[in-house]
């Protein structure tokens, strides 16, 4: 189970988030939605541990993440797997290495299992036949797939999306979002997806936060945020300059 | 920095390191450099011999010629132009590597593998830049030396007996070690700055330009000014 009780994060001055809290019940999927530049990334990264907050806790399973030593997050990040927003796939290596890496690093697979599940990843993705070729010889598509079979290849328990379809084509866009449900079938992870893609990803999220003004302003089913009436949660779903969401 | 320097060391003496990753990097900084090397070391040879024949032949000492090109690149000359060589041409792309790393998010997504940072890019990096730099700074004096018998020598008359048999009586072991133990801290020095540039680099590519600028003005600084410090305790 994932539980972030009131966290707080300050960059120069500028209050990103401003006492964030919910929870994720283990095996569910939950959407984060919110405006552009406004901390679901960052929100995303205190979940991992890559950033200390100012105040308030990140808890998975009964650890806290702030309060942990360094070897003991190693282990638990051992757990996760993060899609990032532009894959951060290794420049040097190619795709095939690119996913075999954290098999080879992490596990004791002989290169043939390895071998064997990476190319498997890869076909599942639909990346085959790109796997000798360098990151910047692909297409941003590919990459945020190779990227996706990267992060799903040891089979994590605890994945976080940072919008996986954004800037992809609406066919590429509706595959990934399909392999993210089969897998999650499959590996039964708990996960955090930020996406703009409304309604498209509320297929396969259990819930939906929307994250306005550093605070999470509901977490609730998505037929529940479909038919919202408050003010706010509705125009950020239909997408309307009018309403009380200012844009500056 | 000096933290980063400590905990480089720290996972240097605790954790196996990858026998791959340490070749491909002594392949970067070490064999990569070496043409780079045996230019400036011969061209800074030649000077030497031109410059310090004329300097020692107004004193009737052109025999001398041998033992200070020799002592001039061994203790000081091969050493510095080195690490300063290596600084621009290695130390700048480990500082660029490593702070695009940096703002593509590759360090996270290492991170978030539970694999450490330092023991894949920095690490790595550091042991190559101990066990390179004496290697090229051999290089370096071998071919200066050589250089300076081109010009002292064949091009100026001081015999090839007297230019390395005089070199013999004055070079002595301290002197070789003096120039080894400054390579040594030379190839801690660079690695050290330039990857704790990168891997701190600010966002975008001018961030990563600055860090690479930074690196490489600091690194040569810090050799000169460390330079003095040892031949003050060494020699």
């Amino acid at each position: 189970m994932i539980s972030v009780e009131d966290l707080h994060k300050s960059f120069d001055g500028l209050e990103v988030l401003r006492g964030v809290s919910f929870q994720i019940e283990k095996g569910e999927i939950l959407g984060l939605i919110g405006m552009s530049g406004y901390g679901k990334s960052v929100l995303l990264k205190h979940i991992a541990g890559l950033i200390r907050p100012d105040r308030g806790r990140v808890i998975i399973d009964g650890n806290d993440m702030c309060c942990l030593r360094h070897k003991d997050l190693q282990r638990l990040r051992s757990r996760f797997g993060f899609l990032f927003q532009n894959g951060a796939l290794f420049d040097s290596l190619t795709v095939y290495e690119n996913v075999a890496f954290p098999l080879r690093e992490k596990t004791k697979l002989s290169e043939e299992q390895i071998r064997k599940k990476v190319l498997d990843m890869l076909d599942q993705v639909d990346v085959i036949g790109a796997e000798n070729k360098y990151p910047a010889e692909i297409s941003g598509g590919m990459i945020r797939r190779a990227a996706l079979a990267r992060a799903l290849v040891r089979e994590p328990d605890i994945m976080l999306f940072d919008e996986p379809t954004t800037g992809l084509d609406p066919i590429i866009a509706h595959h990934i979002i399909n392999l993210i449900q089969s897998c999650h079938k499959r590996l039964k992870f708990t996960g955090i997806l930020v996406t703009h893609e409304i309604p498209k990803t509320f297929e396969i999220v259990q819930k939906v936060a929307l994250l306005y003004e550093g605070k999470i302003l509901t977490v609730e089913t998505p037929a529940e945020i479909l038919s919202s009436d408050d003010p706010i949660v509705h125009q950020f779903i239909t997408g309307s300059i009018e309403g009380p969401v200012q844009y500056h | 920095m000096g933290l980063f320097l400590a905990r480089a060391f720290f996972y240097a003496s605790t954790t196996p390191l990858k026998f791959s990753n340490l070749l491909k990097e002594i392949q970067f900084i070490g064999f990569q450099s070496i043409l780079v090397i045996f230019l400036t070391g011969a061209f800074a040879g030649m000077v030497l011999g031109l410059q310090g024949f004329y300097t020692l032949n107004r004193f009737g000492s052109a025999a001398l010629l041998g033992p200070m090109v020799a002592l001039s690149l061994i203790k000081e000359l091969g050493p510095v132009l080195t690490a300063l060589m290596v600084t621009g041409r290695a130390g700048s792309a480990i500082t660029a590597e490593i702070g695009i790393m940096r703002i593509s998010e590759q360090i996270d997504a290492l991170e978030l593998m539970g694999l450490n940072p330092f023991r894949y890019l920095v690490v790595p990096k550091l042991v190559a830049g101990i066990i390179a730099l004496p290697l090229l700074t051999a290089i370096f004096n071998v071919v200066g030396i050589l250089g300076g018998y081109l010009t002292g020598g064949k091009l100026l008359g001081v015999g090839e007996g007297i230019y390395f048999g005089e070199m013999a009586n004055y070079v002595d072991m301290q002197d070789i070690l003096g120039g080894i133990y400054k390579c040594l801290t030379f190839g801690v020095l660079i690695t050290w700055v330039c990857c704790y540039k990168g891997y701190y680099s600010g966002f975008g590519a001018e961030g990563v330009s600055k860090a690479t600028t930074q690196a490489v003005v600091i690194s040569s600084v810090l050799i000169l000014i460390w330079d003095y410090f040892m031949t003050s305790i060494l020699f």
